[in-house]
């Protein structure tokens, strides 16, 4: 049963229409692949099932309930990494996790603060670099900080715009790791991405939605 | 209230980290503060006429200078994204973060203030008013600049359009703040005045974080 879909979304930016009729269907313990050329409004789509953006036309729902009619339970549901790391530069890697953690608390204390902290740096492999100041990580190395968030808070729904990108072959692996075990409990991942996913992965793919619609519009010209 | 205090925490760390932001505003207010008695002359009888007026508008200033930055960083990396994602309410975090600027900009602002009286030959008799007109008033800068530096988020040239659209906002502070002191230097109650500024205070604080919230949802869009 789909529980997290979307309804003939459409998106105008300035004028300028991104997408239109696209909908999707997502099962729990599914990965999604978002494809589509540069451009066609894959990070633009994320951020729309992101809350960030409202959708100019069309319905997210979750089990059959749209979203917007209780933003917050939605956005409880969500972990998302964009483009940009939100990573600061002045504080540690640790420090950088912990501050998400103890935003998004909940009931969590202290203690399992850092634990989960902890879990996160060793899932992704920066342990070693916990106390440096962020501003000294490389690029792959921001990457992981970002990508260890999704460990600091847990969310149903992961929505992963280019997670790939400056990550070399272990900090893949220590991605499809934290997928298959988020996938393995039921979660649900939707990513964006150029690279060739381990598994076969069901798509969404933007440039078959723009197609369809420019095809749509010939046949109504 | 936890994203409030995990806010406010790592607002106080980064700034702590970057003492040289607070310091430049810290000196900004000492120059120009300075700056009056080389240019009217030396003459004790006139610095002490101006000197509660020269206090605030330099101190608004100073405020100023510092503003168009509070949410700047946090844009520019991602991390406003995160909290707009995050379960505390928006809102909550723009308190968080007027309150991090406020304590680090208004209050050192409040401790250098009695020593701009000694320079501008400020009657003793006017210092006291001067700190509480300053402790009650400057609160309400933060947050009437946190719906400024959220509204020109992402502009061009933002901090010249900070000015324009927040300078006009903060006259009623200058005026009823300058005249706590005058009121106090001739022997009338200052209390009249004290209690606006603490009142625009309270207004601030129960009406600014709506529209500063909705202006960063626009922001990120």
């Amino acid at each position: 049963m789909a529980v997290f879909s979307g309804r003939d979304l459409g998106c105008e930016r300035g004028e300028r229409l991104v997408f239109e009729d696209v909908s999707f269907d997502i099962p729990g313990g599914g990965v999604t692949e978002l494809r589509g050329a540069n451009g066609s409004g894959k990070s633009t789509l994320l951020r729309m099932m992101a809350g960030l953006l409202a959708p100019t036309d069309g319905t997210i729902l979750w089990n059959n309930i749209p979203v917007s009619e209780d933003a917050d339970a939605h956005r409880a549901r969500i972990n998302y990494i964009g483009h940009l790391d939100g990573v600061k530069g002045m504080l540690t890697v640790t420090e950088n996790l912990r501050f998400w953690g103890e935003l998004t608390r909940g009931q969590q204390t202290d203690k399992q603060i850092r634990d989960r902290a902890d879990l996160a740096l060793a899932t992704f492999g920066i342990a070693k670099l916990a106390d440096l100041p962020a501003r000294s990580l490389s690029a792959g190395q921001r990457r992981r900080t970002a990508l260890a968030r999704l460990i600091m808070r847990p969310a149903l729904i992961w929505l992963l715009d280019e997670p790939a990108t400056a990550l070399d072959t272990s900090a893949l692996a220590a991605l499809d790791h934290a997928m298959a075990a988020h996938l393995g409990a039921g979660g649900i991942v939707v990513m964006a991405t150029h690279e060739a996913i381990r598994q076969p992965t069901p798509k969404v793919d933007l440039d078959e939605f723009a197609r369809r619609a420019a095809a749509k519009h010939r046949a109504a010209a | 209230m936890n994203g409030f205090s995990a806010l406010l925490k790592r607002d106080l760390k980064l700034a702590y980290r970057q003492a040289s932001d607070s310091l430049t505003v810290l000196a900004f207010f000492v120059l120009a503060t300075v700056l009056f008695p080389l240019a009217v002359g030396p003459e004790p009888a006139i610095l002490a006429r101006i000197g509660a007026g020269v206090v605030w508008v330099a101190a608004l200033l100073a405020a100023m200078l510092s503003m168009d930055r509070m949410f700047q960083s946090d844009y520019d990396d991602g991390t406003l994204e995160l909290l707009v994602i995050a379960p505390a309410p928006l809102e909550l975090c723009v308190l968080a973060k007027a309150c991090a600027h406020w304590l680090t900009t208004g209050v050192p602002l409040i401790v250098a203030a009695p020593l701009m009286g000694l320079f501008l030959n400020l009657d003793p008799a006017g210092y006291g008013t001067l700190l509480l007109a300053l402790a009650l008033g400057t609160p309400s800068l933060s947050l009437i600049g946190a719906v400024g530096a959220a509204l020109v988020l992402g502009a061009r040239r933002g901090g010249a359009l900070l000015s324009l659209l927040i300078l006009p906002l903060f006259v009623p502070v200058l005026i009823f703040g300058v005249g706590a002191v005058e009121a106090a230097l001739t022997d009338i109650s200052a209390r009249p005045q004290l209690f606006v500024l603490g009142a625009l205070t309270l207004a601030a604080l129960a009406l600014t974080p709506w529209p500063a919230a909705a202006a960063l949802r626009q922001a990120v869009e």
